[in-house]
C-alpha cells in the first residue's frame, strides 16, 4: 500500500473509533438511549426577554413557570452578563433580574427544563380579588345579552365558563357576539375574565406556552383561570388548538413581564424536544452550565439547537446523494438540490412536496421556453425565472387557499433560488439532449429528494443526529469511504450488458 | 439480450467504470490547472499550433460585439468553412457551410442559410448560448474539412471523426464515428450515431455498436463495417500521442478528422473522454491502462513516434 493509502485508511479508522468512541461514552456517561423509545420527553424551553435600559438602576420580574399536571421542572438557569439573578419561591415564582446601571438594547435568557411526567397534582391557586368591569354601550347590551344565555344553560362556574367560551367562538354567531370580537379581537380570555367578575366569579387571565419542536420566537397563549371555592380550572379560550401540549407559565394571573427601568420590553420563547433516559432526566447528569470540556451542542442556548437540529441531519442526506450517485449511479440535476429538496419535503409532508415540485418545477419550464426565445444574458434570465417562481408559488398558495385546501400553503417553504436554477439546468437540458434526459434527471433528482426525506425523518435517525456527535464522524468516515469507491456502479452493469460472452 | 451482467464478468473483461475513470485516471494524470486549455478551443488551438499539430485553418476569430457584422466578410472568399464556440461541448453550436449561392449558404444538411442568420448565430455564441455554464464566448471559424473518399457510404453527412485515448502519452485504443440519419448527422454516439472499434495496428474496423447494441453494417447505407479502413493510420496516432508532450495532460480523448487534401487534422481535445470507446471495441481499457501504470524513467520520456509504435505492438 502507498503512503497516501495508509494516511488514507489512518483517517478512516481515526474517524471511526473517535465517532462510536463519542456515542458510547454519551450513551454510557449521559445515559443517552441509543434506540427511539423507552424514554421520557424533555422539553428544553427558552424565555428571551428583551429591552431597552433607561441609562440607570433596573429590575427585571418574570413569571417563572412551576410544577404542574403534565409537567415537571426539572432543572432552570438563567444567563445575563452582569445583572444580579434570583428566583423567587413561594406563592408567586419569578426571575428576578436587576442591575445598578444599564443602558441601551438588554437581552436577558432564562432556561428550564421540564420533563413529561403525570404525577404532579394541580397546585391550589388562592382566588384573586374580584373586580368591578364597566362596559360602554353598545357592548354593555352585547355582554349582558350573551352572558343571560350562557347563564341559563350552565349549572356552575365552569359549565357558565365553557358556555361563554362556547358561545363567543360561534361560526355562525350572532351580531352582538361578532361586535365583541371585533373589540376584543385578540383579547377574549381578558373579556371572558370581565365578564365572569361581573358576576361575582373569580376569574383571571393565565398564560401557557404550546409546546411545539423546535420552535423559535414563540409567544404565550393567554388562557382563562376561573375560580369555585379554592378550586380553579384553566380553559383554553381559542376554539382550536389540536393535540399540542400546553405548559402553564404563569398560573395565577400576574404579569408575566415587569421591566422597572427600562422600555419596548417583549419575551419571545424558544422549545426543543429531547429524549432522555429516566434516569439521566431525574439525575440532572446532564450538564447545563458552560465549560470547556462539555464541547457538545447541548451546552449552546436552546434556540441555536433548534436550529442544529435540521442543520445536523443534512449529512444523512448528503450520505444518501453519495451512495445514490456513486454506487447507484442516478442522475440528478444539480448535486445537492435534492437534498434542499429533502428538507423541505420535511417541512411540508411528502404528498405535497411531490405535487408541488412538480407543479412549480413544470410551470417553471413552460415559462422558461418563454424566456429562451428572447435571447437574454444569463444573470437576467435566472432572475426572472427567480421571479417567475415566486409568482408561480404565490399563485398556488392563493389558489389552494381560495379552494379550501391549507395543505397548498406549504409550498412556500420551497427553497426558491434553487429551484430556480433547477428550472435553468433542466430547461438548458431540454434544449440540448431532449426531454427524456430531463424526464431521467428529474426523476432521478425527485426519487433522490423522496430517499433522503425518508432518511432524514426517521425519529431514530433524528435520534441519533441530534443526540450523538460521533454519528456524525461515522457519518464522515462512510462519505470518505465512499470517495475512495472505484467499483462499477449500478447503472453500469446495464449500460455495458451488451459486452456478455 | 441481458438486462445486466455482473461486475465480476465486467472486472474480467477489463471494463473502467466511471468511477474508476474519475479517481484513478483524470484525478490523477489530469491537473486541475491544466483544464482550460482543453476547454477553450481558441486556447488549444494557439497551443498546438505552435507545436506544428496539423489542424483546420483558422479564418477568423470573432471576439467582440462590433467584430459580429464583420463576420460575414470574413467568409466572403471562402465557399466552406465551419463555425463554432471556443467553448462548446458536445458539438455544441457548430454550424457548418459546405456550398454558397449568391449571398446565401448552403449547409451540409441542405438547409440554406441567410447573411443574417449567421450574423445572428455569431452573436449568440458570443452570448453565451452554447458555452458550458453560459459564459461569454468568442466564435471561430475555420476551413472545411473535405472527407475523403474513404468514408463514403460509411456516413450520411459531415465527417467522420476519430477518437483516440492517449493515456501517459501512448494511444491506448482508439473508435471512428460514423453519422446516421438516427443521429441527425451528429457524430454523438448517444444520439445514435455508430461507433467502429479500430485496430491499433493497422486501423481497421474491430466491431461496431450503435445503441449500445453491436451490429455489422451501417444502418443507412448498408454497406459492411468490417471493410472499413482508416488511411493515414500511423502518422493519426503520432499526432494524438503529440498532444500530450504539448499539453500535459495524462489522460486525454482526442478527436482528429481526415481531410482529403491535408491528411489528418486534430479536431479538439477531451480531458474526461467517455467510457463509450470500450463498447465500440468490445475490450475493456483497464489491462492496457494498468501496463502504462506501471511505466517508469525512461519508457516516459520516449518520442511520440517511439510512443506511437509501442503501443501499435502492445494492443494490437
Amino acid at each position: 500500500m502507498t503512503r497516501a493509502g495508509i494516511n488514507f485508511w489512518a483517517l478512516i479508522v481515526g474517524l471511526l473509533v473517535v465517532g462510536i468512541a463519542l456515542i458510547l461514552h454519551r450513551h454510557w456517561v449521559y445515559e443517552v438511549p441509543l434506540i427511539h423509545g423507552e424514554t421520557q420527553t424533555v422539553w428544553s424551553v427558552e424565555a428571551r426577554v428583551e429591552f431597552m435600559a433607561d441609562d440607570g438602576p433596573v429590575k427585571v420580574s418574570m413569571a417563572r413557570p412551576s410544577d404542574q399536571p403534565g409537567f415537571t421542572l426539572l432543572r432552570q438557569s438563567g444567563a445575563s452578563p452582569g445583572y444580579g439573578l434570583n428566583f423567587t419561591e413561594g406563592n408567586d415564582p419569578r426571575a428576578v433580574w436587576a442591575i445598578r446601571h444599564a443602558s441601551g438594547r438588554q437581552q436577558l435568557y432564562y432556561q428550564t427544563d421540564l420533563l413529561e411526567s403525570t404525577f404532579n397534582a394541580a397546585e391550589e391557586v388562592a382566588p384573586p380579588k374580584l373586580f368591578r368591569p364597566d362596559w360602554q354601550e353598545p357592548y354593555r347590551t352585547a355582554v349582558d345579552s350573551i352572558f343571560a344565555d350562557a347563564y341559563a344553560a350552565s349549572a356552575d362556574h365552569y359549565s357558565l365558563a365553557r358556555e361563554l367560551i362556547k358561545r363567543v367562538n360561534e361560526v355562525d354567531a350572532p351580531q352582538h357576539v361578532l361586535l365583541l370580537r371585533r373589540a376584543y379581537a385578540g383579547r377574549l380570555p381578558y373579556l371572558l375574565a370581565e365578564m365572569l367578575n361581573h358576576a361575582n366569579i373569580a376569574a383571571s387571565v393565565v398564560f401557557g406556552l404550546e409546546l411545539r419542536d423546535g420552535r423559535r420566537r414563540q409567544q404565550l397563549t393567554p388562557l382563562l383561570r376561573v375560580w369555585d371555592g379554592d378550586d380553579s380550572q384553566v380553559f383554553s379560550v381559542a376554539s382550536e388548538n389540536g393535540d399540542v401540549p400546553m405548559m402553564l407559565w404563569e398560573q395565577r394571573g400576574a404579569p408575566v413581564l415587569d421591566v422597572i427601568g427600562g422600555y419596548d420590553s417583549r419575551i419571545r420563547f424558544s422549545m426543543l424536544r429531547r429524549e432522555e433516559s429516566t434516569y439521566s432526566a431525574l439525575n440532572d447528569s446532564l450538564p447545563v452550565q458552560q465549560s470547556l470540556l462539555n464541547f457538545s451542542i447541548h451546552s449552546l442556548p436552546v434556540e441555536e439547537q433548534a436550529m442544529f437540529k435540521s442543520i445536523l441531519l443534512l449529512p444523512v442526506g448528503a450520505l444518501v446523494v453519495c451512495l445514490l450517485r456513486i454506487v447507484i449511479g442516478i442522475r440528478t440535476s444539480g448535486t445537492f438540490m435534492p437534498v434542499l429538496i429533502a428538507i423541505a419535503f420535511m417541512q411540508t409532508s411528502l404528498g405535497t412536496g411531490i405535487v408541488g415540485f412538480i407543479l412549480v418545477v413544470g410551470t417553471g419550464l413552460l415559462v422558461r421556453s418563454y424566456l429562451s426565445r428572447l435571447n437574454l444574458l444569463l444573470v437576467a434570465r435566472i432572475s426572472a425565472v427567480i421571479m417567475t417562481v415566486i409568482a408561480i408559488i404565490s399563485v398556488f398558495s392563493v389558489l389552494s387557499y381560495k379552494l379550501g385546501l391549507t395543505e397548498g400553503l406549504k409550498i412556500m417553504f420551497f427553497p426558491m433560488i434553487i429551484l430556480a436554477w433547477t428550472i435553468e439546468r433542466m430547461s438548458i437540458l431540454w434544449e440540448e439532449e431532449g426531454g427524456r434526459e430531463v424526464m431521467i434527471q428529474g426523476g432521478g433528482s425527485l426519487l433522490t429528494a423522496v430517499l433522503a426525506y425518508g432518511a432524514m425523518q426517521h425519529p431514530l435517525v433524528q435520534h441519533l443526529t441530534f443526540n450523538f456527535m460521533g454519528v456524525q464522524f461515522v457519518i464522515l468516515a462512510l462519505i470518505l469511504l465512499l470517495g475512495s469507491y472505484t467499483g462499477y456502479r449500478l447503472f453500469e452493469l446495464h449500460r455495458f450488458a451488451v459486452l456478455k460472452r | 439480450m441481458r438486462y445486466l451482467i455482473s461486475p465480476w464478468t465486467l472486472a474480467r473483461r477489463g471494463i473502467l467504470g466511471i468511477n474508476q475513470r474519475n479517481r484513478q485516471y483524470i484525478a490523477r494524470y489530469n491537473p486541475r490547472s491544466l483544464f482550460p486549455l482543453v476547454d477553450n478551443k481558441l486556447k488549444t488551438r494557439e497551443t498546438l499550433a505552435d507545436a506544428g499539430i496539423p489542424m483546420a485553418n483558422l479564418i477568423g476569430v470573432v471576439e467582440t460585439q462590433s467584430q459580429v457584422a464583420r463576420a460575414a466578410d470574413l467568409v466572403a472568399h471562402t465557399s466552406g468553412f465551419a463555425i463554432k464556440p471556443a467553448k462548446g461541448s458536445g458539438g455544441k453550436g457548430i454550424l457548418v457551410v459546405t456550398q454558397r449561392d449568391g449571398d446565401e449558404f448552403i449547409k451540409a444538411s441542405g438547409a440554406r442559410v441567410s447573411r443574417a442568420d449567421l450574423t445572428r448565430h455569431v452573436a449568440n455564441i458570443q452570448s453565451g448560448l452554447y458555452s458550458l455554464a453560459g459564459a461569454a464566448d468568442v466564435a471561430l471559424i475555420e476551413d472545411l474539412i473535405r472527407p475523403t473518399s474513404h468514408f463514403d457510404g460509411f456516413t450520411v453527412e459531415g465527417v467522420p471523426d476519430i477518437r483516440v485515448i492517449v493515456c501517459r502519452g501512448y494511444p491506448v485504443m482508439a473508435m471512428v464515428r460514423l453519422s446516421t440519419h438516427a443521429s441527425d448527422g451528429k457524430a454523438n454516439l448517444h444520439q445514435g450515431a455508430v461507433g467502429v472499434g479500430l485496430n491499433m495496428a493497422t486501423g481497421k474496423a474491430i466491431s461496431a455498436v450503435q445503441h449500445g447494441r453491436s451490429l455489422t453494417h451501417h444502418p443507412d447505407s448498408g454497406k459492411c463495417l468490417a471493410d472499413l479502413e482508416i488511411p493515414d493510420w500511423q502518422r493519426l496516432l503520432e499526432l494524438a500521442a503529440q498532444c500530450y508532450d504539448v499539453t500535459g495532460l495524462g489522460y486525454l480523448g482526442i478527436d482528429i478528422v481526415i481531410d482529403r487534401d491535408r491528411g489528418p487534422l486534430l479536431l479538439e481535445l477531451n480531458a474526461r473522454p467517455g467510457l463509450a470507446i470500450q463498447l465500440a471495441n468490445d475490450t475493456g481499457l483497464l489491462p492496457r491502462l494498468r501496463q502504462l501504470d506501471a511505466l517508469t524513467g525512461a519508457a516516459l520520456r520516449r518520442s511520440a513516434e517511439v510512443r506511437t509504435r509501442y503501443s501499435q505492438e502492445w494492443f494490437a
